[in-house]
């Protein structure tokens, strides 16, 4: 009896344990990065002193200014569209029956797990072909961009916006839309005093993460863009595989407190809705 | 055109309603009149949602005529029917305070703020809910939360309140108490109130008529003691109240036939030939020793054994088996009545006035 | 205008609502035709296509070539190499991720939030920095070498070797586990697991019974979570691989920015999307519900 207990506080505290190391994995990474963008020496994993001059020089430098411009913008422009697109289609779904809605389903659910690589590939190929149809049909020539690279973003964000959406929708009784009817209210003034308000937290949250997303993507960007469409994180691993320096520290500890921003609002959002993940 | 001197304040002739292949409900034909406390009692998915939710314009006809107060409604969106609902579970607004839900209609329909904010005032006292009108739904308990459901709709002064089981998510006790209060306000305020239910006991406690459903088809419609002392069929014998159904044959107008040939009177008259059921309440039933039959009953009579018996503390119910089937008796329980054992022979009797004969069908085709 | 109901009504009502619908959908899904399937499409054609020997890609004389080199020796190896590096990785996510997630599924409301915090930052940041922060800390003289040899065990050379990538996606893709595995075990009747108590069964023996089978829709949708990433992973091993670990995802995109064969990158994308779909549609019809 008393070794069953023993056994089961020892079993505790293993637990405990595995969770205090899991934490520290997590973070003494990220807190000795953070660490080392400060330090005063030119090898990026040695303490030399504090510094500023890291960020100083983050913002001095053309490259990275404009790549975070671009990336910024492209994250606004494609979280724009994925929204609206993500919460029609959810909307759709969840509210509506129609022909074709479980290939819609399957659609709307593929560039969730299609791998970075593969939707990389498939970007580089169709804008490949996209440019010479256009040019073999019409004559107009264009060049991958910046809009190229959105329009990529575009296309795997409204699947995770939809999704996040959809969540919060089937959470919501459709009693609701009917009792505003009941209680005079149009189709419009349902959607816009009853419906719209109860889901915005999921349209806040898949915005969050749309522009989480757009903003950490490396590989399709990569593949979609063309010159003077290169974001930050495109920016950012070019030079990694060049050669770590302390810039890149800095630009990292930026990139990072942008993320962070993002996941504080995201729980904040998610605050209300129940506390479900993701 | 209604041909009736008064208009009825809802009337449905021959609606039905289809879902693909399934029939939801089947060719009704019902008349609700004005100021009406008016149920409708079925088991679940018997139609009888359905129903209210086509007067409510939340599902349309698939056919037939529905009329609100002598107007044809059938087609049109619920925001233009002059009839309000408290929805299953409430349905609250949940990020609206007591006073934004009550103030909604009122809202939709364009209504000035300063009107809104007396007549939703109004509204909550009538449902005395005066202190929590800044509170949201999630901070009100389940029989506050009805409350401001009735008080939302009620603002709207309808013509006809609709109501979706509006007690089923509330405990006994508050349940109890709640069917008061809305029998009390439907007094107050005069308007016909229609609500669905499939607790039996509180639809013969608190309407005026109650209409019961089963399977699409409105088997009866009538006051209480109607549904209970007259059920026109075997369904309805059996779903109001607890009753002992008798297979019988009719050999003429005033005789059945009980499967061991006992022949018995029968109080309402059937064509001879046909299959029928009695219907005898337990608490209708005298038992007694086989020889102290008296001689009037000696016609509603049956001999059996005593199975099992059951103490409730008020009554006793026992179950007689009576050769080919058993039967619920329920005598009450006094300090000085007799009570006798699982073994022993007994006599039960009945007043021919108090056992009916209903045709036996009314189980859906 | 009369308002009587009619089945001609009825239809053209729903009708109207299907149509709504379909209005609602259809921007999204035009989009995604376009933008998604259609160069799906696209990717699957080329993986039939022939190379020419400038490099360029010709769109005729389709044959089965490129899925034909898959069995060459260099294919191969990286093919078993992402193989057994994906599935290394999901096994030590899974054997760290199971016990926290009971563990933090069994904590206080308080606690537990706080503690899912705690999960969430990491998942949301910036996959690139994290994995950058591996690289410094890994680095000739870096913190962990100084670590290594202040305690006496010598330099450590783990960067740029295989035990680095895994490291890598094992810090990338925790969180993927953990966060389906907390809900499954969150969310089981904990009532089942002291009747299995009360029913004689020892801890160990609940746990293999009751506990584990009730917990597996969340073991399976984390496994997948990180499998399928893992797999076509290209930021780790290029940063802590160095280039020297190749795998598929970097095997994917040298054939189209280096070895300008893109038939051959097709091919290999065609497999990955086809090992990915398998697993996902497995996982569905296992009886799971959402990733």
């Amino acid at each position: 009896m008393s070794s069953n207990k023993q056994l089961k506080g020892a079993a505790k505290n293993v637990l405990g344990f595995n969770a205090i190391l899991v934490y520290i994995f997590f973070y003494a990474p990220i807190a000795l990065l953070v660490l080392f963008s400060f330090s005063d020496d030119d090898l990026v994993g040695r303490w030399g002193g504090f510094t500023l001059r890291w960020y100083e020089a983050f913002a001095d430098n053309e490259q990275v200014q404009s790549a975070l411009t671009i990336s910024i913008r492209v994250a606004v422009v494609s979280t724009l569209v994925s929204v609206v697109l993500g919460t029609m289609a959810a909307l759709a779904l969840e509210r509506y029956r129609f022909r074709g809605n479980t290939f819609f389903d399957a659609l709307l659910y593929l560039p969730v797990i299609v791998p970075d690589v593969t939707m990389a590939v498939m970007m580089l190929l169709f804008f490949a072909a996209g440019r010479d149809l256009l040019d073999a049909l019409f004559g107009i020539s264009f060049a991958k961009g910046v809009a190229t690279v959105t329009l990529s973003h575009i296309a795997f964000s409204i699947s995770f916006v939809s999704i996040v959406v959809r969540a919060r929708i089937s959470g919501m009784s459709q009693r609701l839309e009917e009792a505003a009817q009941d209680l005079y209210a149009t189709r419009f003034q349902s959607f816009r005093y009853v419906t719209l308000p109860l889901i915005l937290p999921g349209v806040v949250g898949g915005a969050l993460l749309s522009l989480t997303l757009s903003l950490d993507d490396v590989v399709i960007t990569q593949f979609a863009a063309g010159p003077g469409s290169t974001t930050l994180p495109v920016f950012v691993f070019g030079l990694i595989r060049r050669g770590v320096t302390p810039l890149i520290n800095a630009v990292s500890v930026v990139m990072l407190a942008i993320s962070v921003v993002l996941v504080v609002l995201s729980l904040v959002a998610q605050r209300a809705r129940d506390g479900s993940a993701l | 055109m209604s041909t009736t001197e008064t208009t009825a304040a809802v009337e449905l002739s021959t609606v039905t309603k289809r879902f693909d292949d399934v029939v939801a409900v089947d060719s009704i034909d019902l008349e609700i009149a004005d100021g009406e406390f008016f149920a409708m009692l079925g088991p679940s998915g018997c139609g009888k949602t359905t129903t209210l939710r086509m007067i409510a314009g939340l599902e349309f006809p698939t056919e037939g005529s529905l009329k609100i107060f002598g107007e044809e409604v059938g087609t049109l969106p619920p925001n233009k029917r002059p009839v309000n609902t408290v929805f299953q579970n409430y349905a609250l607004f949940p990020h609206m305070n007591v006073i934004q839900n009550v103030g909604f209609g009122l809202k939709m329909q364009g209504v000035s703020k300063s009107e809104i904010a007396t007549r939703a005032n109004e509204a909550i006292e009538l449902v005395q809910l005066g202190a929590l009108t800044k509170r949201k739904p999630n901070q009100l308990s389940g029989g506050q939360q009805q409350r401001v459901a009735l008080a939302r709709a009620l603002v709207n002064k309808p013509k006809v309140l609709l109501l979706d089981e509006p007690l089923g998510a509330l405990d006994l006790k508050l349940r109890q108490e709640m069917q008061g209060e809305l029998k009390s306000l439907q007094r107050e305020l005069g308007v016909s109130f229609v609500f669905v239910t499939h607790d039996q006991e509180e639809a013969l406690t608190m309407s005026d008529r109650i209409a019961v459903m089963h399977a699409g088809k409105l088997l009866q419609v009538g006051s209480a003691e109607e549904l209970y002392d007259r059920p026109v069929n075997r369904f309805v014998a059996d779903f109001i109240g607890q009753t002992n159904l008798v297979d019988a044959t009719v050999s003429d107008d005033s005789t059945i036939v009980l499967a061991n040939g006992t022949k018995i009177n029968a109080p309402n008259p059937h064509p001879a030939g046909t299959k029928v059921a009695m219907s005898l309440r337990p608490e209708s039933i005298t038992i007694g020793e086989p020889d102290e039959i008296p001689d009037e009953f000696v016609p509603t009579s049956l001999r059996g054994q005593v199975t099992n018996v059951t103490y409730l503390g008020h009554s006793h119910v026992y179950t007689v088996s009576v050769d080919w089937m058993p039967l619920e008796v329920r005598t009450n329980a006094t300090p000085t009545s007799v009570v006798y054992e699982p073994g022993s022979q007994v006599a039960i009797w009945w007043d021919r006035r108090s056992d009916w004969v209903v045709p036996d069908e009314g189980y859906g085709t | 205008m009369t308002a009587l109901a009619t089945p001609e009504f009825e239809k053209a009502n729903e009708k109207n609502k299907r149509r709504q619908g379909v209005l609602l959908a259809l921007p999204a899904y035009l989009y995604l035709v376009l933008f998604f399937a259609v160069p799906l499409g696209i990717v699957v054609v080329y993986s039939f296509a022939t190379r020419t020997s400038t490099g360029a890609t010709e769109l005729s004389g389709w044959n089965l070539d490129s899925y034909g080199r898959l069995g060459d020796e260099v294919v191969r190896t990286i093919l078993f190499r992402s193989l057994w590096l994906a599935i290394l990785t999901t096994a030590i996510c899974f054997v760290v991720a199971y016990p926290f997630s009971y563990f933090l599924a069994t904590r206080k409301p308080l606690t537990r939030n706080l503690m899912l915090v705690g999960v969430l930052i990491p998942f949301w940041s910036n996959f690139l920095v994290r994995n950058y922060a591996w690289r410094v800390l890994l680095g000739n003289d870096g913190p962990v070498s100084q670590l290594t040899e202040a305690v006496g065990l010598g330099e450590t050379r783990i960067l740029f070797t295989p035990v680095a990538v895994v490291l890598g996606l094992v810090y990338g893709f925790l969180p993927f586990m953990i966060l389906p595995m907390y809900a499954a075990i969150e969310r089981m009747d904990w009532s089942l697991i002291e009747a299995s108590r009360d029913l004689g069964a020892t801890g160990w023996q609940t746990f293999r019974n009751v506990t584990f089978p009730l917990s597996r829709p969340g073991v399976t949708a984390g496994s997948i979570l990180v499998f399928i990433p893992s797999l076509g992973a290209f930021v780790t091993p290029e940063i802590l691989g160095g280039g020297r670990t190749t795998l598929l995802g970097s095997f994917i995109v040298s054939q189209f920015l280096t070895a300008r064969n893109w038939p051959a990158g097709a091919a290999v994308s065609t497999v990955l999307m086809i090992v990915m779909l398998i697993a996902t549609i497995s996982y569905f019809r296992s009886g799971g519900r959402t990733l």
